[in-house]
């Protein structure tokens, strides 16, 4: 990972350094003190390093400890006797298949839709010129940052009315298509040549056939980030699945872990670590995966 | 059938691949903000999910009433805390994250960044489960750490005076990454030679950094600190699981009262009044964030 993005800062920064000895010939070896700065420096981005890993670690090793263990009067930092007993149990005391199974196929829908949707839309404010255009990126940027919390009661009275309330559409369907996706997708479809979409236009080419044949293939990188960002968002959503979902077997992960957390499982701590370490596995594996295509894609919206 | 222009088919297109995304912003974000506001007015209860327009008018009361709450005021006091402590807290901490990233050897960047980012994408409950765990008084990692060194730790979350703190830094801890990743694209941005310039003049460090770096990632600061805010203002999940709200409300956050009044009592118009006046509280403030560092732009 580290690689792929060195070469080319690793060259600035070097030329830096001696242009710097250069300009500023009244500090003692530049290089060398740059040198000696940037040690210290990691030496505390790895003890913030330290403080961002050790609740994960703890998490682990603790998931892999006996009630008695984690409970003990001697403190143990590594599992004595590990064991496994915690993950049996979360198959055997709570219905975790079902839990896993219900929260893969409320994100995977949710990211199906909003890719086909919000790409869509991006393409159509990139790339047609319609009137409205204006109005309707207005719309997507108004409500890129509307608060969730004050869209909960009408949503649920409306679900109600629809009878969605305890299905897996009503937690799905208001977010099938959010102004984020939109967003993302437009930036990098304004990106697409727009002598590509005349051309195929003069051909004779329709919006659609474009859309589905030149715009879409030549955004899987976009389409990859949405899709990641999509499916993380949905997977640790909270809220809006508690209040929709009420039957123990429509549970997510989040909802079963939160309940077990505050219910009658709220001191089995090593259970509940090993629900953890469900739950943020896949994440961490998704993230490792796509991290650079994530962390730049986020620095492109935010500031673009 | 007759042709139809070319701009005639350049909006029927334009609309046509917008659509599905505006019927979900009309039916479920438009829609509903206005909702919230009409039933804000109402006295909706559980009986009334049958026929939600017939709820009867009962004006301002559910803001008076709101106004009136002690139990509102004490959540909207902890939010404001939470907020006005746990935003600064988090940028800058992200911000010191981001500048020593940047200042540090390149090749280990992507490990810090990945390293210091990761507990932004992990699901805040499982987070708030762990932190639980390590602030419990007995058996918790944290004061068995300071018993080692031979202190006696407080009962975090069951203590009035550090409940809230605790929970703080927490969220700090996980949000520091978020702004760490925007302010480092920002740092990107900034160009070498206005250091070389400042260094020139004999700029400190220091002074580069308050001179040059402040000033240049004023926009992007002015990003974190928004969703930030906005972020905070709506807590929920780290109170939620860790205390309940407690010990006696300190805990208790504007987004727990709406959840407890709206879907623990179905009091769905005075959630609704209450989850105005946060949508309120919420526009006012990214607004004058806006106002104070944007001006210049």
């Amino acid at each position: 990972m580290a690689a792929t993005t060195a070469p080319p800062t690793a060259g600035e920064r070097t030329a830096d350094q001696q242009a710097d000895g250069g300009a500023a010939p009244a500090g003692p070896e530049p290089t060398t003190r740059s040198r000696a700065s940037r040690v210290a420096i990691t030496g505390l981005l790895v003890l913030g390093l330290f403080l961002m890993a050790g609740p994960f670690v703890w998490m682990i090793l603790s998931s892999l400890k006996t009630q008695a263990e984690i409970t003990a009067i001697a403190p143990s930092l590594l599992p004595e006797d590990p064991t496994l007993d915690n993950y049996v149990a979360l198959f055997r005391r709570l219905d975790f298949l079902r839990y896993f199974w219900n929260s893969t196929l409320i994100a995977v829908l949710v990211t199906l839709g909003n890719i086909v949707f919000t790409s869509a839309a991006g393409y159509a404010l990139a790339k047609i010129p319609f009137r409205g255009r204006g109005a309707v990126f207005g719309i997507v940027l108004a409500t890129l940052m509307v608060p969730t919390s004050v869209t909960l009661v009408p949503l649920y009275i409306l679900m109600s009315r629809l009878s969605l309330l305890n299905t897996y559409a009503g937690v799905i369907l208001p977010l099938v298509a959010g102004p984020f996706g939109v967003f993302l997708m437009r930036q990098f479809m304004g990106q697409l040549p727009d002598d590509l979409i005349e051309a195929a236009e003069v051909d004779g080419a329709s919006h659609l056939r474009i859309f589905a044949r030149i715009a879409m293939p030549l955004s899987l990188a976009p389409v990859a980030v949405l899709g990641i960002f999509t499916f993380l968002g949905t997977w640790n959503a909270f809220l809006w699945p508690l209040i929709v979902l009420t039957d123990q077997d429509k549970y997510t992960l989040p909802i079963a872990l939160a309940l077990a957390a505050i219910g009658q499982n709220s001191t089995d701590y090593g259970l509940l670590m090993a629900g953890s370490v469900a739950i943020i596995t896949p994440v961490v594996v998704v993230f490792m995966l796509f991290q650079r295509q994530f962390t730049e894609s986020i620095a492109m919206t935010g500031i673009k | 059938m007759t042709r139809l222009s070319r701009s005639a088919r350049q909006d029927l297109a334009g609309w046509g691949f917008s659509a599905p995304y505006l019927v979900v912003f009309v039916v479920f974000m438009a829609g509903p903000i206005l909702a919230a506001l009409w039933f804000s007015f109402t006295d909706f209860e559980l009986a009334n999910l049958v026929d939600p327009l017939g709820a009867p008018w009962i004006g301002l009361d559910n803001y008076t009433r709101a106004l009136d709450d002690p139990e509102v005021a004490r959540a909207a006091t902890n939010t404001l805390v939470f907020v006005v402590v746990g935003v600064p807290l988090s940028v800058s901490a992200g911000l010191v994250a981001a500048v020593l990233i940047e200042n540090g050897f390149t090749r280990l960047e992507s490990v810090f960044r990945v390293g210091f980012y990761l507990p932004v994408v992990t699901s805040i409950i499982a987070i708030a489960v762990i932190w639980r765990f390590m602030l419990n008084p007995n058996i918790g990692l944290v004061n068995r750490a300071l018993e080692v060194v031979g202190v006696d730790g407080p009962s975090w979350l069951n203590d009035t005076s550090t409940a809230l703190p605790s929970i703080i830094v927490m969220a700090a801890w996980r949000n520091l990454g978020q702004s760490m990743i925007i302010l480092l694209a920002g740092l990107k941005g900034i160009s070498p030679n206005l250091y070389e310039a400042a260094r020139v003049d004999g700029a400190s460090g220091f002074q580069q950094f308050l001179h040059i770096t402040i000033p240049q990632l004023r926009p992007v600061l002015l990003f974190a600190l928004v969703i930030t805010s906005i972020g905070y203002l709506q807590v929920f999940e780290e109170p939620f699981v860790m205390t309940g709200g407690g010990p006696l409300d300190t805990t208790l956050t504007m987004a727990m009262v709406i959840y407890e009044q709206g879907f623990n009592f179905f009091h769905l118009g005075y959630a609704s009044a209450v989850a105005y006046l946060l949508f309120i509280a919420i526009a006012a403030l990214a607004f004058v964030q806006f106002k104070v560092l944007g001006d210049d732009d």
